[in-house]
Order: C-alpha cells, then sequence, then structure tokens
C-alpha cells in the first residue's frame, strides 16, 4: 500500500516529493524506472526533472519507457497518478493527458511563485480548496506552455478537465499573470479519468511548513487514502 | 605554450634523463599557475584554515566543516569555489555549464550529496553589447546545467566593471552535505587498490585547458581557443551524482577525484601523491569516444563527466553494476602501488582500427612506458614564483557635484545595484525543498533539516571597492558577506575564497593582488571565519588591461530554525540604522562606491568598524528577536539603495537623515558593517548595540507604499512602483 514516485535518470523532484508525502503521512517510496511498479502501488507520481536530459523533447523519452506502459494500466484501473513539471510533460508525451506542454514564451527558464486558480474542488487533487480560491504555488520550467488545438480545448473546458489556471492574487486570468504563454492560462489539466491530473507548478515545493508557505498541501493530499494511511 | 626552458632543466634533474612527451605534457599542465599556484602560494599562507569546526580545511577537492548545534557533531557540508574565466569568455554558454559540473564534483569526491551553488559574475560594462552577449550566455549555460542537475542555485551576485570587458569572471560555489561515515578523501589509501574511471567516455576535448588558463586571453581567443574550452553533459553529471550516492552509501569507496584540469593525468596523480603512494595506469584501458587517441590525449583530456575512485578489488565487480545501472560508463585502469607515478600505453587496440583496409594486421606494438616519475614531485615540485609588486596608491579627494534627485535615480537603477531578479529567475533555487530564504536578499538560508541548522549563504566581492583599495575594499567584502548572513540571525561559521587578478608579472597587478589576499585573510580572521578553501586565478588580462583584483567569498553562517526577517518593511516600526561611522562622526568617504563609478571623481575608502566582529554578532542577535521586523545590510550603492529597497507597494518609509551629514556622502558611501533595523522595540536595539556601535533613529515606517526622504535640507520622494522601475534595468535592457 504505497505511492509509487518514479525515477527515471534526470528526475531530480523525487526526493522533494517524496519528503512532501511524508510530511503528510502518505506513505511513498522511490521507485528506480527500470523495476517497475510494485505490486501494491496505490498511486503514481511522475516527479519533476529533466528524464533523459530532455534530450529529443522534454518528456518525450520517458513516456517511451516500459514503466509508463505499466502507469496507463494502473491508470486505466483507477489508481490515482500524479504528474509534476517533467511528470506532466512525460503525461502529455505518453497521452495519459492531452496537449502538450512546450517552451516557455520567454524562451528562458523561470523559476518564481505564481497563483493558480482552482477550476473545481470536487477532484481529489483539489477537495482541500474551494472551486475558485487563489493558491500560490512555485514553478520551475523552460517548458512549461500549454498547448493543444482550440477546438479540443473548447472540449476539455467543456468537460470540466482543467483543473488550474495562472491567476493573478484577486483570482483574474490575465496576460501578465500567466508566466509561460500557456493556452487559456491553464496550468493543470485531468485526464480521461478523475484521478490522473498534471500540472506545471510544483505542489511538493509548497508542503513543507518549516520553508514556507503551505498552499499545495492540498494537491498531495489527493493521494491520502490512496496508501492506506 | 610549452614546458619553460627552467622547469625542464629541473625536471631532467630529477628524472636523470628527457622527460618523455607525455611527461612534459603533464609536467607544463600541472606545473601551470592554473594547477600549481606558483605566483600565490607564497601569499596564501595568510589565511587561518583552522578552527574547530574544521574537519578537512584546504589542498583537497572540497573543505568539510563540521555543523554546530549537533551534539554528535557528525553532520558536515562541503564548501568549495572554483573560477571559470577564460573558458567563459571564449565560450559563454558551456565555459559557465562546465564551471558548475567541476565543483560540484568536488563535492561528490568528499562523499557529499551536493545542496546549494552560489554564482558570483563579473561582466564589462553592460551597456556594451558583448558584456550582455556573454551575461545571456554565461547566465543560460549556469541555468540549463545548474537546473537540470537538480542542485539549487540560492545565492550569488553580478557586478559589473570596465575592466572585465575582455575577461569576464564566473565564480561558482557549491555546497554540499555529508557526515562522519561518508566523508572520503581525495588521499589514496592503500596499494593493491584499484583505480576506476567513471562517467563519460574520454575524447579529445579540452586538452591543455590547465596551460590555457595560465595566459593571457589573446585578441583571437574566441576563435583561436576554441578547442580548449569543454562541453558539459548535465544528463551525465546527474546520472553521476546519483552513482555517486549509491556508491558512498554502500561503502565502496576508498579515497576519490573528480577530473579536471589537466584530467585523468591531473586527478590520478594527485590522488596518489596525497596517500604518498604512486600508481601503474594502462591508459588504453580507458574507456574512450574517438578512435586512435594517443597516451598524452588519453591522459590530458578534459572531457567532463567522470571521476577517479580508489576501490577494493573485491568491490570492483559491485561498483562496475552500479556504474551500468546508471549507464555510465566505467573501466579499471590501474591500481595503485608504492612506487612511482606510471602509465603505460598499448597502442595496438587504437592502432588495428587505423589498419589498411585489406585486413592486414600490423604487428601488435609492444606496450611502453609512456609516464614513470615521482608523483609528489609531478604535484608538488614546481618552483615558487617570487614576483616584484608595488603598493596601490591612495586616490585624492575630488568630488563630483551631482543633484540629489538625479544622483538617487542614477544610482538605484545602476546595473550594480539594480535588481538581479532577471539572472535568478532563470535558475531553480528550490529545487531540493531546502530554501527558505533565497536569491534577491541579504543572503540565502538553507534548511539543514539533518542538523536543525539554518546554513546562511552570502557570495560575492565589489570590484569598485577593490579596484579603489585592495587591502581595505578586501577587508570590506568579508565584512560585507559576514554583515549578509547576519542580517538574517546567522553567525560565520567559516568560508572559500576565490582570488581572481591579472597578469602577476606586472608589480601593480602583483600588488593589489598581495592587497586583495592580505585583507581578506585579515578580516576573515578577525570575524573567526577560517577561510577552508579555495581558488586562485591569475592572468585574468587582456587586451583592455587587467581586471579589478577581485577576490570573491563564499561565507556560509549558522543558526537555530530557518526564519529570517525578511528584507521588506511592514507598515508600522520604527527604522534604526546601525553601524555608521560616517553620520555621527566627521562624515565619511564616498571611495569605492557607486555613487562615483557612476559620476567621476574619486576619494579614499571609508574606514571599517573597529569591532566587525561584534557588529556581526550583535545584528545577528537582533535579527533573531522577536521585536524585529524587518533587517537589511546596507552596502552597495549605499543607503539610498537600502532604504529603496526596503519599500513596498504596502508599506513605505518617512526618514530623516540627520542634518549635519554630507547629503551625498551620507546617502551614498559603501561602508560595510551596517544595517537597517526595522523593530517595535528600538531601546532594546540600542541596548544591544550599546558599546559596539552606533545607532541612529531614522524614521517611521507608513502605509502609503513610498520612500519619503529628508536629508539636510533637501527632500525627495519616489513611490514603490517608482523605484521598481528604476530597480528594473536588467529585465527592462534584455527582455
Amino acid at each position: 500500500m504505497t505511492v509509487a514516485i518514479i525515477r527515471f535518470g534526470g528526475s531530480n523532484c523525487d526526493r522533494d516529493a517524496e519528503r512532501a508525502l511524508e510530511h503528510l503521512e502518505v506513505d511513498a517510496e522511490i521507485v528506480w524506472h527500470e523495476d517497475g511498479l510494485p505490486e501494491d502501488t496505490t498511486g503514481v507520481v511522475l516527479p519533476g526533472g529533466f528524464s533523459y536530459g530532455d534530450y529529443l523533447r522534454a518528456g518525450a523519452m520517458a513516456a517511451r519507457s516500459p514503466i509508463l506502459e505499466e502507469v496507463r494500466e494502473a491508470a486505466a484501473d483507477g489508481v490515482p497518478v500524479l504528474g509534476v513539471c517533467n511528470g506532466a510533460q512525460i503525461g502529455c508525451e505518453s497521452g495519459l493527458t492531452e496537449g502538450a506542454f512546450t517552451t516557455n514564451e520567454s524562451a528562458r527558464f523561470q523559476c518564481e511563485h505564481v497563483y493558480l486558480r482552482v477550476e473545481r474542488d470536487d477532484t481529489r487533487w483539489t477537495a482541500a480548496y474551494e472551486e475558485g480560491e487563489v493558491i500560490e504555488v512555485p514553478i520551475a520550467h523552460g517548458e512549461g506552455r500549454y498547448e493543444v488545438d482550440d477546438d479540443r480545448l473548447e472540449e476539455l473546458e467543456a468537460d470540466d478537465r482543467i483543473l488550474f489556471r495562472y491567476c493573478d492574487a484577486d483570482g483574474k486570468l490575465t496576460e501578465e499573470a500567466n508566466p509561460n504563454g500557456s493556452k487559456n492560462n491553464v496550468a493543470g489539466v485531468l485526464g480521461e479519468r478523475e484521478t490522473v491530473a498534471v500540472l506545471m507548478p510544483h505542489p511538493e515545493r509548497a508542503t513543507l511548513p518549516d520553508i514556507g508557505p503551505t498552499d499545495g498541501q492540498g494537491i498531495l493530499r489527493g493521494f491520502d487514502g490512496a496508501s492506506g494511511a | 605554450m610549452s614546458l619553460a626552458d627552467s622547469d625542464r632543466e629541473l625536471v631532467v634533474e630529477e628524472l636523470e634523463r628527457e622527460p618523455t612527451p607525455a611527461e612534459a605534457a603533464l609536467f607544463e599542465n600541472l606545473w601551470s599557475e592554473h594547477c600549481a599556484y606558483r605566483s600565490s602560494r607564497p601569499l596564501l599562507s595568510a589565511f587561518e584554515s583552522e578552527g574547530e569546526q574544521v574537519v578537512v580545511g584546504p589542498g583537497d577537492d572540497a573543505a568539510v566543516v563540521a555543523l554546530p548545534g549537533d551534539d554528535d557533531g557528525e553532520t558536515y557540508i562541503t564548501m568549495g569555489i572554483e573560477s571559470h574565466n577564460h573558458p567563459s569568455y571564449v565560450d559563454p554558454f558551456d565555459g559557465a555549464a562546465t564551471g558548475v559540473g567541476g565543483i560540484v564534483r568536488d563535492t561528490l569526491s568528499m562523499g557529499a550529496y551536493p545542496i546549494a551553488l552560489a554564482d558570483s559574475l563579473y561582466f564589462g560594462a553592460f551597456d556594451r553589447e558583448h558584456s550582455r552577449y556573454l551575461l545571456e550566455g554565461v547566465v543560460e549555460g549556469i541555468s540549463h546545467y545548474g537546473n537540470c542537475i537538480g542542485v539549487p542555485t540560492v545565492a550569488g551576485s553580478v557586478d559589473f566593471h570596465s575592466d572585465y570587458e575582455g575577461n569576464p569572471l564566473v565564480n561558482v560555489a557549491c555546497i554540499g552535505l555529508t557526515d562522519e561515515e561518508r566523508l572520503v578523501t581525495a588521499e589514496a589509501q592503500e596499494p593493491g587498490n584499484k583505480l576506476v574511471l567513471v562517467g563519460n567516455a574520454t575524447g579529445r576535448d579540452g586538452l591543455g585547458g590547465a596551460s590555457f588558463a595560465s595566459e593571457d586571453l589573446a585578441e583571437d581567443a574566441e576563435t583561436e581557443d576554441r578547442p580548449a574550452v569543454q562541453v558539459g553533459d548535465p544528463y551525465a553529471e546527474k546520472l553521476l551524482i546519483e552513482a555517486n550516492e549509491v556508491l558512498i552509501e554502500e561503502g565502496l569507496i576508498e579515497s576519490a577525484r573528480d577530473l579536471g584540469a589537466a584530467g585523468l593525468g591531473g586527478a590520478s596523480s594527485e590522488l596518489v601523491a596525497k596517500g604518498g603512494l604512486g600508481a601503474h595506469i594502462e591508459l588504453e584501458r580507458v574507456h574512450q569516444r574517438e578512435p586512435n587517441m594517443s597516451a598524452l590525449e588519453i591522459l590530458l583530456a578534459e572531457s567532463q563527466e567522470r571521476m577517479c575512485y580508489e576501490v577494493e578489488p573485491e568491490h570492483v565487480d559491485r561498483v562496475e553494476e552500479i556504474a551500468e545501472r546508471f549507464d555510465l560508463g566505467c573501466s579499471v585502469i590501474g591500481e595503485v602501488t608504492d612506487g612511482n607515478y606510471v602509465c603505460t600505453f598499448d597502442g595496438s587496440e587504437a592502432q588495428s582500427a587505423s589498419d589498411d583496409p585489406d585486413g592486414e594486421q600490423s604487428e601488435p606494438r609492444k606496450r611502453e612506458t609512456v609516464v614513470d616519475v615521482d608523483a609528489h614531485f609531478l604535484g608538488e615540485g614546481a618552483p615558487m614564483n617570487d614576483l616584484a609588486h608595488e603598493e596601490p596608491s591612495e586616490p585624492e579627494t575630488d568630488l563630483p557635484e551631482v543633484d540629489l534627485e538625479a544622483a538617487f535615480d542614477v544610482v538605484v537603477s545602476s546595473p550594480n545595484t539594480a535588481s538581479k531578479r532577471w539572472v535568478y529567475r532563470q535558475y531553480d533555487h528550490e529545487v531540493g525543498v531546502r530554501t527558505s530564504v533565497g536569491p534577491g536578499d541579504d543572503a540565502a538560508i538553507v534548511a539543514i533539516r539533518e542538523a536543525e541548522t539554518g546554513l546562511a549563504l552570502s557570495a560575492g566581492a565589489a570590484p569598485n571597492w577593490t579596484d579603489a583599495a585592495p587591502y581595505e575594499g578586501a577587508r570590506a567584502i568579508a565584512l560585507e558577506n559576514a554583515t549578509n548572513v547576519a542580517a538574517k540571525g546567522a553567525t560565520p561559521l567559516a568560508a572559500v575564497d576565490c582570488l581572481n587578478g591579472g597578469n602577476p608579472e606586472k608589480p601593480d597587478v602583483y600588488g593589489g593582488f598581495r592587497g586583495i589576499v592580505d585583507g581578506l585573510a585579515d578580516m576573515c580572521e578577525t570575524l573567526s571565519a577560517p577561510v577552508v578553501g579555495g581558488n586562485v586565478s591569475l592572468y585574468n588580462d587582456s587586451a583592455t588591461g587587467p581586471i579589478p583584483p577581485t577576490p570573491t567569498l563564499a561565507l556560509v553562517g549558522t543558526k537555530d530554525g530557518y526564519d529570517a526577517p525578511p528584507l521588506s518593511v511592514e507598515s508600522e516600526g520604527e527604522l534604526l540604522l546601525v553601524g555608521d561611522r560616517g553620520l555621527e562622526a566627521d562624515g565619511t568617504r564616498l571611495g569605492g562606491s557607486e555613487y562615483l563609478a557612476q559620476f567621476g571623481g574619486s576619494d579614499a575608502f571609508p574606514s571599517l568598524p573597529e569591532t566587525p566582529s561584534e557588529i556581526v554578532e550583535t545584528l545577528a542577535a537582533v535579527a533573531n528577536d522577536e521585536a524585529t521586523l524587518a533587517v537589511h545590510d546596507v552596502s552597495h550603492g549605499g543607503l539610498a539603495v537600502s532604504l529603496a529597497e526596503m519599500v513596498s507597494e504596502d508599506a513605505g518609509l518617512e526618514v530623516s537623515i540627520p542634518a549635519d551629514s554630507e547629503p551625498a556622502a551620507a546617502l551614498f558611501h559603501e561602508q560595510p558593517g551596517r544595517a537597517l533595523v526595522q523593530t517595535d522595540s528600538p531601546a532594546a536595539v540600542r541596548e544591544a548595540f550599546d558599546g559596539v556601535a552606533p545607532v541612529v533613529a531614522l524614521g517611521e515606517a507608513t502605509d502609503r507604499g513610498t520612500l519619503e526622504l529628508s536629508v539636510g535640507d533637501r527632500t525627495l520622494e519616489r513611490s514603490a512602483g517608482a523605484i521598481r522601475s528604476l530597480r528594473d534595468t536588467l529585465e527592462a535592457e534584455l527582455e
């Protein structure tokens, strides 16, 4: 009964996710991708980093590694799967979620705190928040601009699959508050099942109270009950 | 450059024969200024490097310091700093990136996990196109490499000065975390142990980098010297970090050294020399990326992301297994001996690849000995230089006449004092979830939960200060870094330095360099901050002349907990200025200030406090007091800049500088060892500083979001928005 944090060569937020989940008393362990998912996996984190050095395209190589097949199967069985940053890129590359995260409008890496508007409060990832609530979570990415066909985006919006959008401190969706030029300020989306979510901001960096704000805890609480904790 | 005649004579005398080509190349590189510190080592004895907290001092890949507050005393940090100056001029992206890679591997060598980086960067005038090109490339290189390997860049500095035009500086410091159990050193332990090379395959990159770093940069360096710059692969480095972690955790490593300057030859010979031992290395066993490499190329190539480990024979299989798990190359290249440092080469394998296509094998060549020297002589035998020096002259007082408001706007918006957000936004400063205070504040604070200690880190130098007064300026730099950590409630633990100078064969340059060495050493000793390691980079000289002598100091301090008072004021509470020697006495001096750099003129450097360590300790205690609302160090740009930085949209300041001080001097002098303190309890601050340093009440915070400043009969008012756009110089110009 444990959440598997999948480490690829080049993952670098795996330990951070483990520490944050540990703080929330969610049982989690780091799993080397070649070792495959443990039998008792009750949740999956695709952590941030630069899997395979971002060669080819961010997340593209990891998305084609054998363990992703297992993750897709687990997701189909309803196991909660959360992709963060590079994990979100892997999620989109592997078809777990739709769209793609591509080069920031600035064409530069950006590490800063941003505001997110919670678009739904009835998923496991957002049950701790109110719909429309503004939370502060850091980003750290060079390729986080959400891109998807206009038609597809309309459908995603109609299906209520947008989980977070970049906003200002008052919850307004402005161009200035959109750090990377994401389409319609999208910061995180749901998969076909609501148990699958990906987002570019880092909830694990906004969880530990001894170093700063803790607005990200609610997202990781999506694993509550998934680990037997 | 080749081995100098006088050095060759020494080598011949020792070997009692002519050196082989490979030996001559090894001596040339390892006896270069870059590796052997021939012009600086005689000066470095000035540094106090001992203290009860010091576990490993100078001379290893990185220093090791025990953290206080841990009863067992078993949590250690490593500290290292390195320059990558010449490569960053020739190829800013790769030069800076590989600088990060090198200092991180120095951390791995000690059995540590890297937890923080600090970069101090120095460029020519910001309005020059070429400076901007270098800045963008260097920052992108650091960002690319540091972010990818998952080590946060939490602190640093960026300075512009026209004398860096032809020779920018890139100084990178790395902090690692280890403990008593995990600690390894670069001292070979036991004859019979195997030498194992793990990491990237060796190619022909970076040949002769150490000797390239020991000459002035030629005007055509950008095109001519490109082959001497290595190209980094952060993905391989990240794999190496994680493989090293497993090797250390499993206790498989007896000693370790990263491959940097002078490649395998440098690392392996230094490793065994430190243990008073020798080695036998079979060079053809090194895993190679290119065909037909010669013994000399294998020995000296500076291909990145490689480590040399000493491993007991029974552990070799496990080491190979771990390397394979992380997709890293691994070769057992030889073993530790108690004889000479010997490298042999059997070129027959390489030879066969280039044989004629008829398939006729030429006779395999016999194994030949290409190096056979005493490792200690190779590492330590270089004679030291005794160079002439000239004392720097005292500047005259010649002050410009400038309108105060204009001066405020110019100094606050100067690239040197302006916001560096454009730079640090490109660095991942939060990965690792230890960053409690990040870049943009006086010092960073990194949470060391293993020892329940907050580690404060401040790194930088001040070219204007050491240009005006090398000795006093360097003392000021040490005090300034200590004041930075104290402003966040920490007291100094230890420091590492990166001493950058011009061509030491010029007496005035060498005089200035001596000044910064002595100044830094004196103040660090006064502050009880042992200088546990460092790096020297000379010959930072080009067609545009020598750089200002530049002593980058990376200083760490410790505190209980990870909280610190913010830099910005709250909307209520009194503002005090502590430690300013100029306001109450007979004025102060503007030497070394950004004000003079902008408007011309000269002055003596301000005199420093007489009891700096008491000021630092008292400030740290005040910063940790519950009544303290905000603290900000006062230094670059002077009081004007610090006041401006403390104001936000929600909270302003209404302050008045005592009337008897000369306005420009009061606002813009840069005497370090000062801080602005916002407090609910001014009496307690006065009491704390009684007999230590002067305390002056400047005024009150407001909820107006403006800086309202009066000095003498002059007044000045700037809104937080106006200040923000003044401070936005870098972003406004570069985006």
